[in-house]
């Protein structure tokens, strides 16, 4: 998808001073034939990238190098998870991809091996869990299946939703919760003496009033989930009941939000919960091109902006408890911090910085302002910094702290941006050894 | 009256310098004099010549009509304008320096080859105001007067102290070209006395058969004129046939000469190969050591022509196993007449024929190199080997501003490789240190290195090297027909140079100095030179400078009977007069050479008489003799008017031999487009913001892919540079993005215009690559972020369609990496600048007239920078925390207070040394093999743009 133009602007320029903001450098990735849809880290310096070419890539994010090429899908990949299986003294870290080719391999990034394949599943997996305490791996589909470590199939189960499992979370307990639908289906894998293993489902949690589109772990007594109508259900872990709800978007949707969804309402994706992510103490939800912070102790929305990109926020990430980035549809990824407000009386405002950039949130982050204007200890999200590189939509990113971040899009490619200053640092370094080595110039 | 050659003598002025020279001096070789012409206007061309450009000259001194000339390098009729070669010819051929004495030593009973060495000499005609480097040389014919041609190829200048500096290479490749064509001259020449022995042997048989059947015809006959006649005939062919023989064997003993000759540099695998070829020969005519044994086969055989013409076939096979490619017809033997013709009524050997052909062709393409290789002036010539030196040894940082150094350009300073006509692998040659850098009368010489024995000025020069030379080797030339006619005067000389010798330095001790200097020691091609103080000598002339002016020191020893009067002649006058290094007068040599030069009129052709001597003087005495006249020329030298030589220089394409590369074939597509281009803004007359001529929108073409950016191209830039920098008041601006890495886009509706801006700009993008892959001079898509990775200055079409829109989209997503400047609206949208560091460059008002003054004025600044670049590089400390104590804020501090005070650089300028710095970084962290898999980096910053207006 092509990020759609922003109003047409005829300024060329735009006042662009982002002190905080220290991705000073970058390299273009290239490699992918088609949409990059994922990214996983497998380790410190090492991630590797999927996506509708069917191509796994491995990607030394140190030197921007592709290490490996992971050749054997022929069809997109639709998950793709690491494995790490630690038998004693070392551990081994392996990647297991699924694609629409009904197939599941598990690959060896080292090598470039593919180690496991099974192929002509009943149905595509569309998501992947890996329980490394079990060592065992679950794929989710129109069934669940649990494999060990040599790909071998313990147990399945065959679902009677026709969507199938969209998500799969660990639960306590040797539970796990699986997104269906409108559904969150609750199962225990049991292991018995003779190691095999069983899988029943214990408990069907049908609280969400649409799809469900985003189900995360929060911490060990909370998990949450997120629906296509907006609504964030946070739940005990272990005995699966509602500890909040939240409508994120409850202001408009009060009075006809519901009918309208069911109808295909005109902006069903605005109140969306795209994506969901904790750290703990705060989760984030991407609705639609908003952004939502939820606190989970005092169970309020503490800062959000309802429209933080042109388009679709696609992931986001809590780098920690006051910054957080977002990447979305419209190409670019923007960094955000939790700000206490200045001027209570006065709304968020962007228009600092761009001229076109958040034209359209100067607009409208007024009404649901003043409603949320009564809280208190309302805060507010101020842009820090964004990154426009790719041509289309953003799709995921993966953090290597301060060794940089990689962003995968729609346009092929894969960024990986970096701080100047500490790469500059690190060629010095480099530079001064290669010196010595070769005994000067 | 036609007068003597004035042979030049180099002088150099002495150098008493200081002994213990100060360890933070520049090396000298990069020292400019501040007055290296303190003595006189340098302005003031010394030049009336008829002719306007240097050029080669080829000239051969025929038996049968004297000094000719044959060929010039350039051949155009234009180069010597009205300057008369002929004449010319007859002054540098007028003097046997080589004193090629050829004949029939008293002692030996067979003729004998002379190996001379080549000599060489700066001649100069001060009245034509032409000098010359001449480089005498003989090569073999059989057919000619003892069996040598003499011919000469000379470097004719108007400038003589060109010529004089500029020697020693001169020498080199000079000396390059004779051995080229002497190998190939000893190919053909074997050939030629195989042929000659085979048709010899035919003879031979046909005579014996005569004469066998005058026996069978009865006594009587015997004793008739007639066969006396006929017996006569057969003895003279015999002692013909071991004469050829001998001289066989003598053609193939040419390797194992000694050589003297120091620059004699030779392809090992043409050397063994001729030699191979040689001994061969020589091993089949040693199988019929019995001349007559041939005759017995004949008569043992029904038909002697049958015979002759498998033997020939036979022979002809191996020929074309020997040559491989080539495939001639067989030859017939002919039978050779007792009295053959004249010598005045043959037609002579061609330069052509008497060297192998493929041997002449390389010939002539090495003085091609030559001629183009020291095209330009002097001055011209010592800044830019000043300038490539320089660059040699900043490699670090080359790749920012610089033009590559192009493989020839290696070759032309780095290393020297012995040329090879027949293009052999290379990996047979031997590394040759080049002559170094000559400028002004200061001595690049390692003098001061050397043990303060050489006080007496005159063992300073080259003489006392070539009398050492003459030392070493006199005894193992000491064959009797070198010394036959020595003369009083040679042995006097002998003395001379032995007793000069004395107060030189041992070569053992000017070897180590050397060698303490020299940082890769010349390899010595240690096969063809069996004499170990070859070795030695190499060394020493290549890199002395001091140069051999005269011929009678290459001759000292080699029975050379005139020579060592000028040599005598040449001390003397640096005894006389140091100071004045204008031509000498050799007039008193010359009297002498016309009283000793001994006529050799050998056979030119086989007599019945076999090969005598005549003592009848040969036709190019009476020149000789008149060669005495000489002219004083001094004062015309130094009070002429000045001339518009370096107009003349520059439209002979001064720039380096790139220009000619064959990359000029790829170029020529998009000069075509460029000349459209053009066209297009020709006939644009509201155009004048950039009204060019056709010749600077050529320097826009090559920009891009699909060339390398030479000199000249980039001097063309200049002017567009030049335009930009007085146009625009905010070409400061733009130079500093460029400079700082931010990708500069133009954007035009005209292509040409843009075309334009863009090849002016190019000048400053840091790092192009060797074909400016980092500039796109024109691009008429919407780019995307890999684009602005990979180019750093773009050339955009401005559309007014839907194609536009998205252009104009991804210009402004991209902005905040880009700059833009608008050609149609003269507007700049960048990051403000308010350094100083450009100012000079950048100057609207600047005082600059010529494009290639800016473009020297840019390059100057640019080095500057790269230099500052390359120091805040590699300053350990502005990087790396010097104690474990240290955080990196101390060591950013270190770095910010170096850029800022020590360098006095603001902010922006800093932005430039950083990004120099971080390219050359990139650059030396690159791996050597190939380009690693890492995608480039893309730096930048998020910085407010303005917009400047006109």
């Amino acid at each position: 998808m092509v990020a759609q133009p922003v109003e047409k602007s005829p300024v060329l320029c735009i006042d662009e001073e982002q002190p905080k903001n220290w991705f000073t450098e970058l390299q273009v990735l290239t490699g992918h034939f088609d949409i990059v849809r994922f990214l996983v880290q497998i380790d410190d310096f090492r991630c590797a990238s999927a996506g509708d070419d069917g191509l796994v890539l491995v990607w030394n994010i140190e030197t921007g190098e592709r290490l490996q090429e992971l050749r054997g899908h022929s069809q997109q990949i639709t998950a793709i998870t690491t494995f790490t299986c630690n038998n004693g003294l070392m551990s081994h870290t392996s990647l297991i991809t699924a694609s629409s080719d009904r197939s599941l391999s598990l690959w060896d990034p080292d090598t470039g091996n593919r180690v496991q394949t099974i192929s002509d599943l009943q149905s595509s997996v569309k998501c992947l869990l890996v329980l490394e305490r079990l060592c065992v791996c679950l794929s989710g589909g129109e069934e669940l299946c649990v494999w060990n470590k040599d790909f071998q199939l313990q147990c399945h189960r065959q679902n009677h939703s026709d969507t199938g499992i969209t998500a799969l979370i660990e639960l306590p307990k040797n539970c796990i919760a699986a997104a269906m639908d409108k559904e969150i289906m609750i199962y225990r894998l049991t292991v018995s003496t003779d190691s095999s293993m069983s899988v029943a489902e214990i408990r069907c949690l049908s609280d969400h009033q649409d799809q469900i589109r985003a189900l995360i772990n929060v911490n060990d007594g909370l998990f949450a989930s997120g629906s296509h109508a907006g609504e964030l259900i946070l739940w005990d872990a272990i005995d699966w009941t509602i500890l909040a709800y939240e409508h994120i978007l409850w202001e408009e949707s009060q009075t006809s939000a519901q009918a309208e969804i069911r109808m295909g309402a005109p902006k069903p994706s605005e109140m969306s919960i795209q994506h969901l992510t904790t750290n703990g103490t705060l989760i984030l939800a991407a609705v639609g091109s908003g952004l939502y912070v939820y606190s989970i102790l005092t169970k309020t929305v503490v800062a959000y902006r309802k429209v933080a990109h042109d388009s679709n926020v696609l992931h986001t990430i809590l780098l920690s408890d006051s910054e957080l980035m977002s990447c979305s549809e419209d190409g670019s990824v923007r960094m955000w911090e939790i700000q206490d407000l200045p001027l209570p009386a006065e709304p968020a405002s962007a228009g600092f910085f761009g001229m076109w950039n958040f034209g359209r949130s100067n607009k409208q982050t007024g009404p649901p302002s003043k409603k949320v204007m009564d809280v208190p200890n309302i805060r507010t999200l101020e842009l820090t910094g964004d990154l426009i590189g790719h041509s289309g939509a953003v799709q995921m990113f993966v953090s290597f702290k301060e060794n940089g971040l990689v962003t995968c899009s729609t346009d092929h490619l894969l960024i990986l941006w970096k701080n100047g200053e500490r790469q500059s640092h690190l060629r010095s370094l480099a530079l001064f050894q290669k010196l010595e080595e070769n005994g000067g110039l | 009256m036609i007068g003597s050659p004035d042979v030049v003598a180099f002088t150099k002025e002495d150098e008493y310098g200081q002994t213990n020279p100060d360890p933070w001096a520049l090396p000298e070789e990069f020292s400019v004099p501040l007055h290296p012409l303190a003595d006189s206007n340098p302005w003031a061309k010394t030049s009336y010549a008829k002719f306007t450009k240097d050029f080669i000259l080829i000239s051969e001194f025929s038996e049968q009509v004297g000094p000719q000339p044959l060929l010039t390098i350039p051949d155009d009729p234009k180069v010597c304008g009205t300057f008369d070669l002929n004449y010319f010819s007859l002054r540098i051929m007028s003097v046997d320096y080589q004193a090629s004495f050829v004949g029939h030593p008293p002692g030996s009973g067979y003729p004998r080859l002379s190996f001379v060495e080549d000599s060489r000499v700066v001649l100069g005609d001060s009245k034509e105001g032409a000098f010359a480097y001449v480089h005498h040389l003989t090569l073999y014919d059989l057919e000619a007067r003892g069996f040598v041609r003499p011919f000469c190829m000379a470097y004719v200048s108007a400038d003589e102290r060109k010529i004089m500096l500029q020697f020693q290479e001169l020498s080199l490749r000079f000396s390059q070209a004779s051995e080229c064509l002497k190998a190939g001259n000893r190919r053909a020449f074997a050939k030629e006395l195989q042929r000659k022995l085979r048709d010899l042997e035919y003879t031979h048989s046909v005579l014996q058969r005569e004469e066998g059947l005058q026996r069978e015809a009865g006594p009587q006959c015997i004793y008739s004129a007639h066969a006396v006649e006929k017996a006569n005939e057969l003895a003279n062919v015999e002692k013909s046939i071991y004469e050829h023989r001998d001289l066989l064997r003598q053609i193939s003993s040419y390797h194992c000469r000694p050589r003297r000759d120091p620059h004699v540099v030779t392809c090992q695998k043409c050397m063994t190969e001729c030699l191979n070829e040689c001994e061969e020969l020589l091993d089949k005519y040693a199988k019929l050591a019995n001349p007559f044994g041939y005759t017995d086969k004949g008569g043992k055989g029904e038909e002697g022509q049958g015979q002759i013409d498998d033997e020939g076939g036979e022979e002809e096979v191996e020929e074309d196993e020997d040559e491989g490619v080539k495939r001639r017809p067989s030859y017939t033997p002919q039978l050779i007449k007792a009295k053959s013709a004249k010598c005045f009524d043959k037609r002579l050997k061609t330069l052509q024929e008497l060297c192998d052909e493929t041997f002449y062709e390389a010939t002539v393409e090495l003085l091609k190199e030559t001629e183009r290789s020291f095209r330009g002036d002097l001055c011209y010539l010592h800044t830019r080997r000043l300038d490539k030196a320089l660059r040699r040894r900043q490699r670090v940082t080359n790749f920012l501003f610089e033009e590559d150094l192009g493989d020839d350009d290696e070759d032309e300073v780095g290393t020297l490789r012995p040329f090879c006509a027949v293009n052999h692998a290379v990996d047979n040659y031997t590394l040759l240190n080049p002559p170094p850098i000559v400028l002004g009368p200061e001595p690049l010489e390692l003098d001061s290195l050397e043990p303060p024995g050489p006080l007496d000025p005159a063992s300073e020069t080259s003489h006392t090297h070539d009398s050492e030379l003459g030392l070493g080797e006199s005894h193992l030339e000491s064959s009797p027909s070198d010394q036959t006619l020595e003369t009083q005067e040679s042995s006097e000389e002998t003395k001379g140079s032995f007793s000069s010798d004395k107060s030189g330095v041992g070569p053992a001790e000017k070897q180590q100095s050397l060698a303490s200097v020299r940082s890769e020691p010349p390899d010595p091609d240690s096969d063809l030179t069996p004499d170990a103080d070859h070795n030695t000598d190499l060394e020493r002339e290549s890199s002395s400078e001091e140069m051999e002016t005269t011929a009678g020191e290459e001759e000292g020893d080699n029975g050379g009977d005139q020579t060592p009067v000028s040599l005598l002649e040449v001390v003397s006058e640096l005894e006389g007069s140091r100071e004045d290094d204008c031509e000498r007068e050799t007039d008193g040599a010359c009297e002498l050479e016309s009283d000793l030069l001994v006529p050799i009129d050998t056979a030119c052709c086989m007599s019945q008489e076999g090969f005598l001597y005549e003592a009848s003087a040969p036709e190019a005495d009476p020149h000789l003799g008149q060669s005495s006249h000489h002219q004083p020329s001094e004062t015309l030298v130094v009070n002429q008017e000045p001339q518009a030589l370096l107009p003349l220089q520059d439209d002979y394409a001064v720039g380096s031999p790139c220009s000619e590369s064959p990359a000029a074939g790829l170029e020529l597509p998009v000069g075509l487009l460029g000349d459209a281009v053009s066209r297009i803004s020709v006939e644009d007359g509201s155009d004048c913001t950039m009204s060019a001529s056709t010749g600077s929108d050529r320097a826009a073409s090559p920009l891009g892919y699909g060339g390398v950016v030479t000199l000249r191209q980039r001097k063309k830039a200049g002017q567009g540079a030049l335009r930009f920098v007085r146009q625009y008041p905010f070409a400061m601006q733009a130079l500093w993005c460029l400079l700082s890495g931010r990708t500069l886009v133009v954007l035009g509706a005209d292509e040409g215009r843009v075309r334009r801006l863009v090849a002016a700009l190019a000048l400053f993008v840091p790092g192009p690559g060797k074909c400016g892959e980092r500039v796109q001079a024109w691009l008429s898509c919407p780019f995307t972020l890999t684009d602005l990775q990979r180019w750093k200055l773009i050339g955009l079409q401005r559309v007014a369609s839907p194609v536009g829109s998205s252009m104009l989209y991804s210009l402004s997503r991209y902005s905040r990496y880009i700059s833009i400047l608008d050609a149609d609206q003269k507007t700049l949208r960048c990051p403000p600048y308010r350094g100083q560091l450009l100012a000079n460059i950048a100057d609207h008002r600047t005082y600059i007239r010529r494009g290639s003054t800016y473009f020297l004025h840019v390059q100057s600044t640019l080095c500057h920078l790269a230099a500052k670049a390359f120091l805040f590089t590699f300053t350990h400390h502005l990087h790396l925390p010097v104690s474990c104590t240290e955080g990196p804020e101390v060591v950013e501090g270190r770095r910010r207070c170096f850029l800022q005070e020590q360098l006095g650089l603001g902010e922006e300028d800093s932005q430039i040394l950083l990004y120099l710095s971080q390219l050359i970084t990139q650059q030396y962290l690159r791996p050597a093999t190939g380009s690693s898999a890492a995608a480039p980096c893309f730096s930048f910053n998020y910085t407010t743009s303005v917009l400047y207006k006109i």
